[in-house]
């Protein structure tokens, strides 16, 4: 209980970082109006005064690391850009936010666009880049049309286009949309998807900083992890480097979604733990506890409330035994059957597997055979060992991470929840009513205990 | 994955005549929208997805006709398109509704109630899944995880946000659809037809006006960190459970009319060694 008592000392005000977040709550805070009051393009003009290397070395000192699931130290990511070699340079943001559970890059760019380009501006200052692309996911056309708006607006504001803010550097960017596919957030995939094919990823190396979008030299990164860069540079590399810890510095965007009384966006210190942010939000839904979460969206191994205390930054996730990945805590209450919520997730993987290698494609395709008859009861005990082999065979052998990603919750469920899987197959099928983990069901099942 | 265009999929031996083009009229106007989108990029392959977005705001799928018309377009054989049209799900291979209503049943979705809400707009509507209503309005489908977890359940309709929903307000909004009312998603802009959404996802400009600043900014859960970073109560929650604390943990003194407003202190059935699985036990007695 020690880490409780000290907790209560924490207000949310102290545990909370707002940056990116700081004035979503305004009216009209997408604007190049609401962005300029509050710091915006300012971190843009230090940039652009100093040289590309310099910023390199800026952003690298500042351990801002990748936010779109694996954690790349980002400055070292535009240091492999080769310099001098007379190709074109490219910088791409993966807008493709599809893993489940993940909803941080979406609200971000319906909520404030700008910080996007303006870190988009000083990355490509950064790598000698003059077109850029946004790669969004097509499913979200509000997004869309802001991400349109606010580029056009950074244009008229010469924000982009030729000599920005007087620095004579030049850049242009064009905002493209997916048309629905998960493996697309895939670097490799998302380039052969840019280039007008099938999104399947590609085999490495060459990796896309030596040859990437049109074999030419490219950086990949995640919306938040650019548009994190713009305070980096404003507010110095220090101010950065105070929050978080010297492996994992910086704030961040934490999602908290399910059965919990607060469903959200929490933009904090990269290190707090879900019970400080179920302690500040409200906790769990009145009358439920937590039984299992995902860290980092479902393909990052599921935790239980014995991790309730793990700090949520690279070191601390991984020391126990799961990825940070997207932060997308979802959490589940005690009313969810951990036998259903890995069957869909599987589902998921099968249909979004693109075919490539076949570890993937024909594993997660029996994967989902076995957990539908366990879940519907027609599973064996052999069947549990069959689905640990199964994975066993994808995890690490697949062409992608998405095919490590199928494995996660079906190794980190039989590890914790082995028992339940029993019970579906002793027991002849779920023991669990559906209708009381729903949203509404939750509080009729209150109004019964109390 | 289908792969097979929706015509010409049995083969008979017979190769399928060449798909009809666009009549020259038509033919000439998309011609200019395309040049546009092709402009928009280094090498021309890459408008190949924006341009079968285009073609599917013209004839609300895509048609053979229209992917003759990008192959024209961008040098590529008709199979090279087909190839491409057939991996991404939001290329409609048959004539569908005026509004695509799509379910979220991936995980979190489902289990928060997604899965109800698609049986009951199946069984409201009569119809299954990827199938349209007679009157050509609605075509229902479940989709995956749209990126509004924290807003879940969530149904799209034409790909906008339609968050917090029930089997009750989602019966409700297509019944509106199907009666022409104007419906207004949750974030976003007034619905338009898909045919329209498809030409902003060609990536042109969504001509209404007021189509950007509809719905105003963050939705209440984005807000729900914020504000309480700044003092405010959390949304949807008791009260200001969350500061100041002067005495005691809160939750050693369960809130009035609040059995467990959060889980951490608990004892549970994880930390008995011989149960590391925890509240499943728990949950099976809750569950019947
Ligand atoms: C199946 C799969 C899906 C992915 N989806 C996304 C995504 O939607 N957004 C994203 O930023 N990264 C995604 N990634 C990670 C990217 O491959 C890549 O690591 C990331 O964009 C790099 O950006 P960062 O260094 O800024 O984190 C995905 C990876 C895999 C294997
Ligand atoms: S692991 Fe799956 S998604 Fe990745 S290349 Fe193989 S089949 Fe495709
Ligand atoms: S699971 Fe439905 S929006 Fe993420």
């Amino acid at each position: 209980m020690s880490v409780a008592t000290q907790l209560n000392e924490e207000s949310p005000e102290k545990l909370l970082s707002p940056v990116l977040s700081a004035f979503w709550d305004e009216p009209d805070s997408w604007t190049l109006e609401t962005y300029l009051r509050h710091d915006g393009y300012q971190g843009m003009r230090k940039a652009l005064e100093m040289p590309p290397d310099d910023v390199i070395a800026y952003v690298k000192d500042s351990g801002l690391r990748g936010r779109g699931g694996a954690g790349f130290p980002t400055g070292m990511k535009w240091q492999f850009i080769p310099q001098g070699d007379g190709k074109p340079h490219y910088l791409v943001v993966n807008a493709d936010e599809s893993e489940p559970g993940t909803c941080k890059d979406i609200p971000l760019l319906f909520a404030n666009p700008h910080s996007l380009i303006e870190g988009m501006v000083i990355a490509c200052h950064a790598i000698r880049s003059h077109h850029a692309f946004i790669y969004l996911r097509g499913e979200v056309v509000p997004v869309l049309r802001r991400l349109h708006h606010a580029v056009a607006e950074a244009y008229r504001a010469g924000y982009l286009g030729k000599d920005i803010a007087g620095s004579g550097f030049d850049l242009d960017i064009t905002v493209h949309a997916g048309a629905g596919a998960y493996i697309c957030g895939e670097e490799t995939a998302l380039l052969d998807s840019l280039e007008g094919r099938r999104g399947q990823p590609r085999l490495r190396p060459p990796f896309p900083a030596v040859a990437g979008l049109y074999a030419c030299p490219t950086v990949v990164n995640n919306v938040e992890s650019i548009a994190s860069v713009p305070a980096i540079l404003n507010r110095g590399k220090e101010w950065f480097r105070s929050m978080g810890s010297d492996k994992s510095p910086g704030f961040t965007l934490y999602s908290l979604s399910g059965h919990v009384t607060s469903p959200g966006q929490y933009e904090a210190p990269l290190g707090i733990t879900l019970r400080q942010l179920l302690d500040v939000s409200g906790g769990m839904r009145p009358g439920h506890r937590l039984k299992f979460w995902t860290p980092g969206g479902s393909s990052t191994p599921m935790f239980t409330d014995e991790h309730l205390d793990v700090p949520l930054d690279y070191e601390g996730v991984g020391a126990a035994g799961s990825m940070l990945g997207t932060k997308a805590l979802q959490c589940f209450d005690e009313t969810t059957c951990v036998v259903r919520a890995v069957t869909r997730w599987t589902e998921f993987y099968a249909h979004e597997s693109c075919g490539k290698c076949t570890p993937c494609r024909e594993g997660t395709y029996w994967l989902v055979q076995l957990l539908r008859d366990i879940e519907a009861g027609k599973g064996r005990m052999a069947d549990l060992d069959k689905l640990a082999d199964i994975a066993d065979n994808i995890n690490g052998k697949s062409f992608c991470a998405l095919g490590d990603g199928a494995a996660s919750p079906i190794f980190s469920s039989l590890k914790y929840f082995r028992d339940e899987y029993e019970e579906h197959v002793t027991g002849g099928g779920c023991p669990f009513d559906p209708a009381l983990s729903t949203a509404w069901g939750g509080a009729s099942h209150l109004e019964v205990n109390a | 994955m289908t792969n097979t265009p929706e015509q010409g999929a049995v083969g008979l031996g017979m190769p399928e005549m060449p798909a009809p083009e666009y009549p020259a009229d038509v033919r000439a106007r998309l011609e200019a929208d395309a040049a546009e989108v092709i402009g928009r990029y280094p090498d021309s392959r890459s408008a190949l997805l924006p341009l079968l977005h285009l073609v599917q705001a013209e004839e609300g799928h895509v048609t053979r006709t229209g992917m003759r018309f990008c192959a024209d377009l961008l040098g590529l054989t008709t199979a090279e398109v087909i190839a491409v049209a057939t991996f991404y799900t939001m290329y409609r291979r048959k004539p569908s509704g005026d509004y695509q209503v799509g379910v979220c049943t991936n995980t979190l979705c489902a289990v928060m109630g997604g899965d109800a809400i698609f049986e009951a707009l199946q069984q409201h509507l009569g119809i299954g899944n990827d199938e349209t209503t007679e009157d050509g309005k609605v075509t229902l489908e479940h989709i995956e995880c749209n990126a509004a977890c924290d807003f879940a359940p969530v149904v799209m309709v034409n790909w906008e946000f339609f968050d917090n929903q029930t089997p009750e307000t989602a019966k409700r909004l297509v019944d509106d659809l199907r009666a022409g009312l104007t419906v207004k998603p949750s974030r976003g802009a007034p619905l338009c037809t898909y045919r329209e959404t498809a030409r902003v996802l060609a990536g042109f400009p969504d001509p209404r006006a007021g189509a950007v600043e509809a719905g105003g900014g963050a939705g209440h859960a984005s807000l729900a960190g914020l504000r309480l970073a700044k003092g405010e109560t959390v949304p949807g929650s008791p009260g200001r459970i969350v500061s100041p604390r002067s005495s005691g943990y809160p939750s050693d003194e369960p809130p009035p009319g609040h059995p467990s407003s959060h889980d951490a202190p608990h004892a549970t059935s994880a930390s008995d060694p011989d149960h590391p699985a925890g509240p499943v036990t728990d949950g099976t007695e809750e569950g019947e």
